[in-house]
């Protein structure tokens, strides 16, 4: 079983998020429970998305408090929070954000990737919808999927233009972490 | 064991709605401060305190950073400053 | 044909291929998708039905009853304080015996306000002579619309049946679900054919007037379709299993790893899930621990449970609701089923836990079964914050 915990602000697209992965992992063949927690239920406010997959139907109800991946789609949470609290031990943690975002100090085994998504998704969708950058990423940084599967389900979720500038977001947000780990 | 869940203005119960804020803050200046407390009034979350010139504060737990205390100012006396700057202990 | 879907909109889904000719409803978190999906469906011509928007749930309720009465299938959802403005028709549509079908997505009742989710809703209106049937899953808050239909229609029946599914966890909560086909759906739920219905050319009078001489006999008339529903409940299972290749039992309750169990927690709802998780994890340790599920909460499956659990010697009910100034509903018809019997556990504690959204963890249950030792508990709340309690309420 794996696990995803999405940490974003309501209004940010993080069920969207949760719900393309939760699609990805369907089409692979594998049954995902895709969740989310509101907080106050308004826009700005910081709320929860969560993953939690397996190779069986998922019974396991209750929110997600050890994840194997983190992803943090705004950068201005880390401020507040501890969106690394209870990251297993070999975790992978997705940030949303610029180089030079100030970072705690991590375990041996646990690794990170700042991936600028905003600005990939400025550049291709318009609007600073860094969702589809991330989950490009995440497939690259993870192996947990494949890229052509998440293409098919962003045609799938996106029509017209949307559906061209968010292919391109997750084609470039799978090769930024590409690069990074050559 | 008796008492309703209540809670005093300028307060809330789970919602620390200063975790809102992004980008920017209202920094008070203190300099040509009139007492107008039109930065007070202006407030949606009700977190700004003061009576006497030069006085007045936010409270950053509730403080959502939208910025309409320093626009409303008419002596320009409330800045909004990168969230990212250093907060002075006052 | 499998896909991955949120709960919401898998009913929606369902819902229109039940064809109602009358869907009213107002919506309330977390019930908003379902209706909101429906409205959507009917506007664009998916599914020809009238969808009556209306001020409030109590109309909402009322556009439903009168439909039903018409005899046309309808269809109305709703949750907590939607619920409560509704009750004064809920307890009409039952009294009328109108085969009403309505999904009660699960939360918690005010004040506070809260919208997350318990199971205080449906619960406290275990007494208005609706059936009421918990899903665990989404793939069961599906199918259970199609078997609520067929029960409710049931000439033998005609009362209204609640499905509750817990607020976000399933509502919100996307996975994979098997969607009935049509042609199956068509099969095993033919077109409503009323018993009776308001009719121009063949008038006649309902929710009547009913003096001293005549009221008891109807509440009697009730009583005696819901105890003798729980063998046609058992009887419709078996065909939709028929029909649609799923396992269901009886849709009384579900018995997991009970047989030869030492400690058994019996709760309903989404929270299941979890608890099976435990009693795996368990069971792999070498604990003989086991659930039992309740399904039917209304009518209450009391024979059924004295089967299940009358060897076992140790029994936890974790309820996710209160009856305040008193003990946890499920808990007292679960110790009820046992009054007076010679066989039963020695010791059935009552646990009340999951409150206005509180996460039920894999530790919760873990606290559950820790502390269903040999003195009962007659109730007693879980993961409760005593700081919290201290800073609010003093010592």
């Amino acid at each position: 079983m794996k696990e995803i915990r999405i940490h974003a602000r309501a209004g940010q697209g993080a069920i969207t998020t949760a719900a393309l992965l939760g699609f990805s992992y369907f089409n692979e063949g594998r049954y995902p429970y895709a969740f989310p927690n509101f907080g106050a239920a308004r826009m700005g406010a910081p709320m929860n998305a969560f993953v939690r997959v397996d190779s069986d139907p998922v019974r396991l109800r209750s929110q997600i408090y050890e994840p194997d991946y983190v992803i943090i789609v705004d950068s201005t949470l880390l401020r507040g929070y501890n969106c690394f609290s209870g990251l297993k031990e070999d975790g992978v943690a997705i940030i949303n954000g610029k180089e030079d975002l100030e970072l705690p100090k991590l375990k041996a085994k646990q690794s990170v990737f700042v991936v600028p998504a905003n600005e990939i998704a400025l550049r291709n969708i318009g609007r600073p919808l860094g969702n589809t950058a991330l989950i490009g990423a995440f497939a690259a940084a993870t192996g947990e999927l494949k890229l052509d599967n998440l293409i098919e389900v962003v045609k799938k979720r996106f029509s017209g233009k949307a559906q061209e500038g968010n292919i391109k977001a997750v084609q470039e947000g799978f090769e930024f972490v590409k690069k990074g780990i050559k | 064991m008796f008492g309703p869940l209540t809670v005093k203005p300028k307060n809330s119960k789970g919602d620390k709605t200063g975790s809102w804020r992004t980008l920017s803050r209202p920094n008070y200046l203190h300099q040509n401060c009139i007492a107008c407390r039109m930065c007070l009034m202006i407030c949606p979350e009700g977190c700004v305190s003061g009576k006497e010139k030069n006085a007045f504060s936010v409270d950053y737990t509730f403080c959502k950073g939208c910025g309409l205390c320093a626009d409303i100012c008419p002596k320009k006396d409330i800045e909004m400053v990168s969230e990212e700057s250093k907060r002075e202990e006052s | 044909m499998k896909e991955f879907l949120e709960g919401s909109h898998a009913i929606a889904e369902i819902i229109k291929s039940c064809q109602p000719g009358v869907i009213s409803a107002y919506p309330i978190t977390p019930q908003t998708h379902i209706v909101e999906d429906l409205a959507q469906m009917v506007s664009s011509g998916e599914l020809k039905s009238q969808f009556v928007n209306v001020e409030s749930e109590h109309s909402a309720a009322s556009v439903v009853l009168g439909g039903s009465a018409t005899g046309v299938r309808v269809y109305t959802a709703t949750s907590s304080q939607g619920l409560f403005l509704m009750q004064e028709v809920v307890f009409n549509i039952a009294g009328m015996r109108l085969p009403i079908v309505m999904t009660c997505a699960n939360r918690a009742i005010s004040a506070p306000i809260n919208i997350w989710n318990d199971q205080q809703d449906s619960i406290s209106l275990r007494d208005s002579g609706w059936f009421q049937i918990y899903a665990e899953d989404n793939q069961e808050a599906v199918d259970f619309h199609l078997i609520a239909y067929r029960l409710a229609e049931d000439k033998r029946v005609m009362l209204p049946v609640m499905v509750c599914m817990d607020g976000f966890i399933l509502t919100h909560g996307m996975e994979t679900v098997d969607m009935p086909e049509q042609d199956k759906v068509n099969k095993f739920l033919p077109a409503y054919k009323p018993l009776y219905k308001l009719d121009t050319a063949d008038p006649i009078s309902m929710g009547l007037l009913a003096d001293p001489d005549y009221y008891m006999e109807t509440r009697f008339a009730i009583q005696e379709t819901m105890r003798e529903s729980i063998g046609y409940l058992f009887d419709i299972s078996k065909e939709f299993n028929n029909v649609f290749g799923r396992d269901y039992k009886d849709l009384l309750v579900e018995e997991y790893q009970v047989e030869d169990a030492e400690k058994v927690i019996v709760a309903m709802g989404s929270v299941c899930g979890t608890i099976k998780e435990v009693v795996d994890e368990q069971r792999a340790k070498g604990k003989k621990v086991g659930l039992l599920r309740i399904i039917s909460y209304r009518p209450f499956p009391y024979a059924r449970i004295y089967e299940a659990l009358k060897d076992v010697p140790k029994v936890a009910v974790l309820d996710k609701s209160v009856s305040l100034g008193a003990y946890a509903p499920v808990a007292v018809e679960v110790k009820s089923a046992f009054f007076g019997k010679k066989k039963g556990p020695k010791v059935i504690s009552s646990f009340v836990g999951g409150l206005g959204g509180r996460d039920i963890t894999m530790e919760t249950i873990h606290e559950v079964f820790r502390r269903l030792g040999a003195k009962e508990v007659n109730f007693d709340f879980v993961d409760l914050k005593p700081e919290l309690l201290k800073e609010e309420y003093g010592e």
